[in-house]
């Protein structure tokens, strides 16, 4: 950057460095995706791919949304939530419901996903209003406790719904099966039995569709004026106040639009099961959600998607260590951690960036956003780690 | 009083002070305008302290005011009353001819008052030229769906914003620093870009909180040339604390002098330099001193080593 001011003084064109930067960052996340998904296409056309992990290509998905989804909140506004897989059991559930409820209604089984997806999507926005108007009075700690309490309240209440379809509609109860009053329908939720009946409709593509549009609405996002206002809240509230920014409203916002990212990644996740359970979005799911944020870089939203695919895929890919799987998979995130936080480690990281740049630079431009799609996890690892100093 | 003396060329225009009615005195200038800001019997009380009481203070429409007082004396107190960061006790506080009672501090800052931090408040981790814009935010509009669906209202925006930006910037020579990250930047240039942000939100009253602490003489004569560019450029009201009376003396045309949480005096420079009250409260009674300095000379002239074990 010091040669860049010593060489152009002049505004405009800074103004357009500044510009593809931030666009070349961006078309960087959206190569790994595309790249991801050409490349399982590819293993799966050549049956190169197991059946179990062949599974996992739609979780991966989810889970990559819902790291954009947290990374919203604990990155870009700077609040640590531990509540974010209840938003995901809301739109799970609405999806569960929605894809039996209106299968008749749209045949085509995209469409019926699309707006399932949606329908869970602003369900767990609605729900994300209603625990934001208690939730956004709070700070740092306290917030943290609340989401973990509202977490838990949606995995119970869950817990305790019982939902039924037949010819006249859709039936509720929170006592039991029998008390939902129907003549012959079906039982679509059934307490801690979860969903039971589940329109198997997500897909991979899809699940690609969807982290591009999550990537999407993330990216404009923070590169709005409503994004700046919720990373100038985070920065110093007191200054962003004193800026004329109502610093609740921002702070809703990013919550919010976070909910809505977690409810379609959690429709896009349930769909993909012909049956799950509530007691699945627990705290544990929570915190895995904010290992895959913490662990590509708290605000990097690559890092976080990438985390997220490849400890999704690791406990299945460890699994021939039978015993040990666990192990291993909480070494290999000790191991993770440590290493991009040791110095020595960071050098040899930097390094490895440095002559990466240096044989990019011989390259046009537009061979960048193409080349490295195999080798794309190790470097943008390497990548992130400079860029978020 | 040599520590009244400005050490650096005097920059201010002689303006004359005239007195109103009400016992306030605004610039010549401005007598027609209404005054940016009337403060009546302002006052604020942490439990059983009266931290600010009773504080009337018209600012004129373009006046350069000083805040001055010894170290907790309740100025920064008083900025954040003028800013709601505390709501008042008693009185009220009208803006430009408007009461501001029961507004939030983004409220009033949208009414017009904008405010530098005396310790430096940035969005350190955002860029210089996204700082502006954060100052911009109620200046240039744009939804978040804009945002996020990209639509041309949100280009339109964004390229307003960039140039409204850069020609702030450019106002303090910042504009080429524009990309760099502002945690980043030397002290001074950290404090200018508060400045700036703070100009960035259109404000009618400018509250400046110690804008030269840390400087050097030759920053602080650029900062005084800096003031008062400003108000002459966009035509506003600035009001700054400040302990370097080569500036207050320098460029302020009305002076408030705080003590305990009252106004002691008010005037202009001249007055304040020579009210016998300001100068007790900087630097003590004039009277006593000859006299305890007879007592400590034969103090220690009988015992000196007793007078040393007893410190």
């Amino acid at each position: 950057m010091a040669k860049m001011t010593a060489n152009e003084t002049t505004a405009g064109k800074r103004g357009r460095h500044k510009m593809s930067r931030t666009l070349r960052s961006n078309l960087i996340t959206f190569a790994i995706v595309i790249g991801f998904f050409v490349l399982m296409e590819i293993l799966i056309a050549t049956r190169v791919l197991t059946y179990s992990l062949r599974g996992q290509l739609v979780p991966i998905c989810a889970y990559a949304c819902m790291a954009i989804s947290l990374n919203l909140v604990v990155g870009i506004s700077g609040e640590l939530s531990l509540g974010h897989a209840g938003f995901m059991s809301i739109g799970a559930f609405t999806g569960a419901i929605l894809s039996v409820a209106l299968a008749n209604a749209i045949s085509n089984e995209v469409v019926l996903l699309l707006v399932c997806m949606v329908i869970g999507g602003m369900m767990a926005g609605i729900f994300g209003f209603l625990i934001g108007i208690p939730v956004m009075r709070l700070h740092g700690d306290y917030l943290a406790i609340v989401t973990l309490a509202f977490g838990e309240i949606i995995k119970n209440i869950l817990n305790n719904l019982y939902v039924g379809l037949d010819a006249s509609g859709l039936h509720f109860s929170v006592v039991g099966t029998e008390q939902l009053g129907m003549s012959n329908g079906k039982v679509l939720l059934s307490g801690p039995k979860g969903a039971v009946s589940v329109n198997q409709i997500s897909s991979f593509v899809i699940g690609i569709l969807l982290v591009c549009v999550c990537l999407i609405i993330a990216l404009n996002l923070i590169h709005s004026r409503s994004g700046r206002a919720i990373m100038a809240v985070r920065d110093n509230r007191i200054a962003a106040e004193a800026c004329g920014i109502n610093s609740t409203k921002y702070r809703m916002m990013a919550f919010v639009v976070s909910a809505v990212l977690a409810g379609m990644a959690g429709a896009l996740y349930g769909l993909n099961y012909s049956s799950f359970i509530p007691s699945k979005f627990d705290f544990n799911n929570s915190i895995m959600i904010l290992v895959f944020v913490v662990l590509g870089g708290i605000g990097s939203i690559r890092g976080g998607i990438i985390a997220a695919a490849v400890l999704t895929v690791l406990p299945e890919a460890l699994r021939f260590l039978s015993t040990y799987r666990m192990l291993i998979y909480s070494i290999v995130l000790i191991a993770a951690m440590l290493i991009t936080n040791t110095p020595q480690a960071r050098n040899v990281l930097r390094n490895i960036r440095l002559r990466l740049k240096g044989s990019r630079g011989q390259r046009l431009a537009t061979d960048v956003v193409s080349a490295h799609v195999a080798d794309a996890t190790n470097e943008a690892n390497a990548e992130e780690d400079g860029a978020d100093e | 009083m040599s520590e009244f003396k400005p050490r650096v060329k005097e920059r201010r225009v002689d303006t004359k002070m005239v007195p109103l009615p009400s016992d306030v005195i605004v610039p010549e200038r401005d007598v027609s305008e209404t005054p940016v800001l009337e403060c009546r019997h302002l006052g604020i009380d942490f439990g059983g302290l009266r931290a600010v009481q009773d504080f009337n203070l018209t600012v004129g429409h373009t006046e350069i005011a000083g805040l001055i007082g010894p170290n907790g004396a309740g100025k920064t107190t008083v900025f954040n009353l003028l800013t709601k960061v505390y709501q008042p006790t008693r009185g009220i506080i009208m803006l430009d001819g408007n009461d501001t009672a029961g507004m939030s501090v983004p409220k009033v800052n949208q009414a017009g008052i904008a405010r530098t931090f005396q310790n430096i408040r940035l969005f350190s981790r955002l860029s210089v030229e996204d700082n502006v814009r954060i100052g911009l935010h109620n200046q240039i509009k744009c939804s978040m769906f804009d945002g996020i669906l990209r639509t041309p209202r949100y280009f339109k925006s964004e390229k307003e914003m960039h140039e409204r930006s850069l020609a702030l910037l450019d106002v303090f020579d910042m504009a080429d620093q524009a990309n760099e990250v502002s945690g980043s930047l030397p002290y001074g240039a950290q404090r200018r870009l508060e400045i700036v942000r703070a100009l960035a939100t259109n404000p009618k009253l400018l509250l400046l909180d110690e804008p030269a602490a840390g400087m050097n003489p030759s920053e602080t004569s650029d900062l005084m040339d800096n003031i008062l560019k400003i108000r002459d450029k966009f035509q506003i009201a600035v009001m700054l604390i400040e302990h370097d009376m080569d500036l207050v003396m320098g460029i302020c045309e009305g002076i408030a002098v705080l003590n305990y949480g009252k106004i002691i005096a008010k005037g202009t420079p001249e007055e304040i330099q020579n009210n016998p009250e300001v100068i007790e409260a900087y630097l003590g009674k004039q009277v006593e001193k000859p006299a305890r300095t007879q007592a400590d000379e034969a103090a220690e002239a009988v015992a000196p080593a007793d007078g040393q074990g007893e410190e």
